[in-house]
């Protein structure tokens, strides 16, 4: 089973969660970090790299000498990755998303394929279990093709040994954010019941609702703000799968790069309470 | 004499000059010794998630325009402007296209080196966090 932690706001809990959630997992779990453009779930879990590999993407590359200055690519591209300024070919391969569509209609095949760096994938094992991260580029707009690398990664190691997932996602609604979600078989929704946790969290339940997988809530922060969540949530039929409370002792903890879980035995049984609930409410729809 | 392009609101010489390059509405193409002048609509680039200045520029290297006159100018538009031989003259805001034009004629519009704008990436990328832009990325 496939568990995404995510959320519409950030800095609501999600690694919090997530180390937690590693730490109590009953069974086999490889903790995946996909927040690729700030990933911070290994500062918790200190796993020891043993692999790391670049990911790359595939942008273009022109012999201009074969360039009949058609300018097919240059209507086709919608990001401006190519581009026929008067009769001079352009390329500007920060802005390739990737698709290919150049090479393949230049009629005189005077493009082929070159490669843009995307980040890196790496992975290894600590003590709650095997380790997969993705760090995008410093300056690379695009992370859900890095995304990917780190997903076909896991699919690897979940081939070679069966393990139920707990996925990091990124926040917000975007791109990267469905990317992290959409082949998992559970997603939580970690919040704070705050204006803002509130607004973000309604952003993310649209978001995710057409893919009709299971969705639970986790209220981190309970007793701070205001009843505007729990009112949405019982609105919505969103299970409310855990409250974790408004503490300064908690927050000094993950500051102190503490995996929640572990800090006491009130918070292991939140967290146990949790994982238990997440295999109930994902176990119904899923056959492993 | 070569034709010039200014970035304009709308297709007149007595249009006020749009200080934005990529994203301005449209281009007046305008032969400086006759004031005859071609409107270009840029309303594509407008809607662009990004590479709204790359797709100002090929317009403009198609026009033949051969001089730009415009406010900001971001350094990949600048990059696909100084390869298609285009020049620049920026900078330039709170004026019509004619007097843009005249103070050109003039010679008091100094051709840029470099570009004035730093890279922003469009609108989809940055700090901006609103309805509908929540979180990073795209």
């Amino acid at each position: 089973m496939k568990v995404t932690v995510a959320s519409g706001k950030g800095g609501t809990g999600k690694t919090t969660v997530s180390a937690s959630l590693i730490s109590v997992w009953p069974g086999p779990a490889v903790a995946v970090d996909l927040d690729v453009e700030e990933p911070n779930l290994h500062l918790f879990l200190h796993p020891e790299i043993s692999g790391q590999r670049n990911a790359f993407m595939e942008i273009p590359k022109a012999d201009e000498s074969l360039c009949s200055r058609c300018g097919q690519c240059s209507d086709l591209c919608q990001f401006k990755a190519i581009s026929l300024m008067g009769e001079v070919l352009m390329l500007f391969p920060e802005m390739c998303h990737g698709c290919g569509g150049c090479i393949s209609i230049c009629p005189e095949g005077a493009l082929s394929a070159d490669v843009r760096l995307l980040g890196d994938v790496s992975w290894g094992h600590s003590e709650k279990g095997d380790f997969i991260m993705g760090r995008l580029r410093i300056g690379e707009a695009m992370s859900p093709p890095l995304m990917r690398a780190v997903k076909a990664r896991l699919e690897d190691r979940i081939t070679a040994s069966p393990a139920d997932v707990i996925i990091d996602a990124p926040p917000g609604v975007s791109c990267p954010a469905v990317n992290a979600v959409m082949d998992s078989d559970m997603i939580l929704l970690v919040t704070e019941p705050t204006p803002f946790g509130v607004y973000d969290m309604k952003l993310a339940h649209q978001a995710f609702a057409p893919m009709k997988k299971p969705m639970g809530v986790v209220v981190n922060r309970a007793g701070m703000g205001n009843s505007e969540i729990y009112d949405y949530c019982k609105a919505e039929n969103l299970e409310i799968l855990a409250e974790i409370p408004y503490d300064r002792r908690i927050a000094e903890d993950y500051a102190n790069g503490c995996i929640i879980a572990d800090t006491s035995e009130p918070m292991r049984q939140l967290f146990t309470g949790l994982a238990e609930k997440i295999r109930q409410k994902a176990g119904r729809e899923v056959s492993r | 004499m070569d034709k010039i392009a200014v970035s304009c609101e709308e297709p007149s010489l007595n249009s006020r000059i749009d200080p934005r390059f990529g994203r301005a509405p449209g281009f007046l193409i305008v032969d400086p010794e006759t004031m005859a002048f071609t409107f270009i609509d840029n309303g594509a680039s407008q809607v662009m998630a990004q590479g709204a200045g790359i797709q100002a520029a090929e317009n403009i290297a198609r026009s033949g325009a051969k001089i730009v006159l415009t406010g900001y100018v971001g350094p990949k538009a600048f990059r696909g402007l100084s390869a298609a031989g285009i020049k620049i003259g920026q900078d330039l805001e709170n004026m019509t296209v004619r007097q843009a034009i005249e103070k050109f004629k003039a010679g008091d519009v100094t051709l840029a080196e470099a570009p004035n704008r730093m890279s922003h990436g469009g609108m989809g990328q940055g700090g901006m966090k609103g309805p509908g832009r929540m979180g990073r990325g795209k």
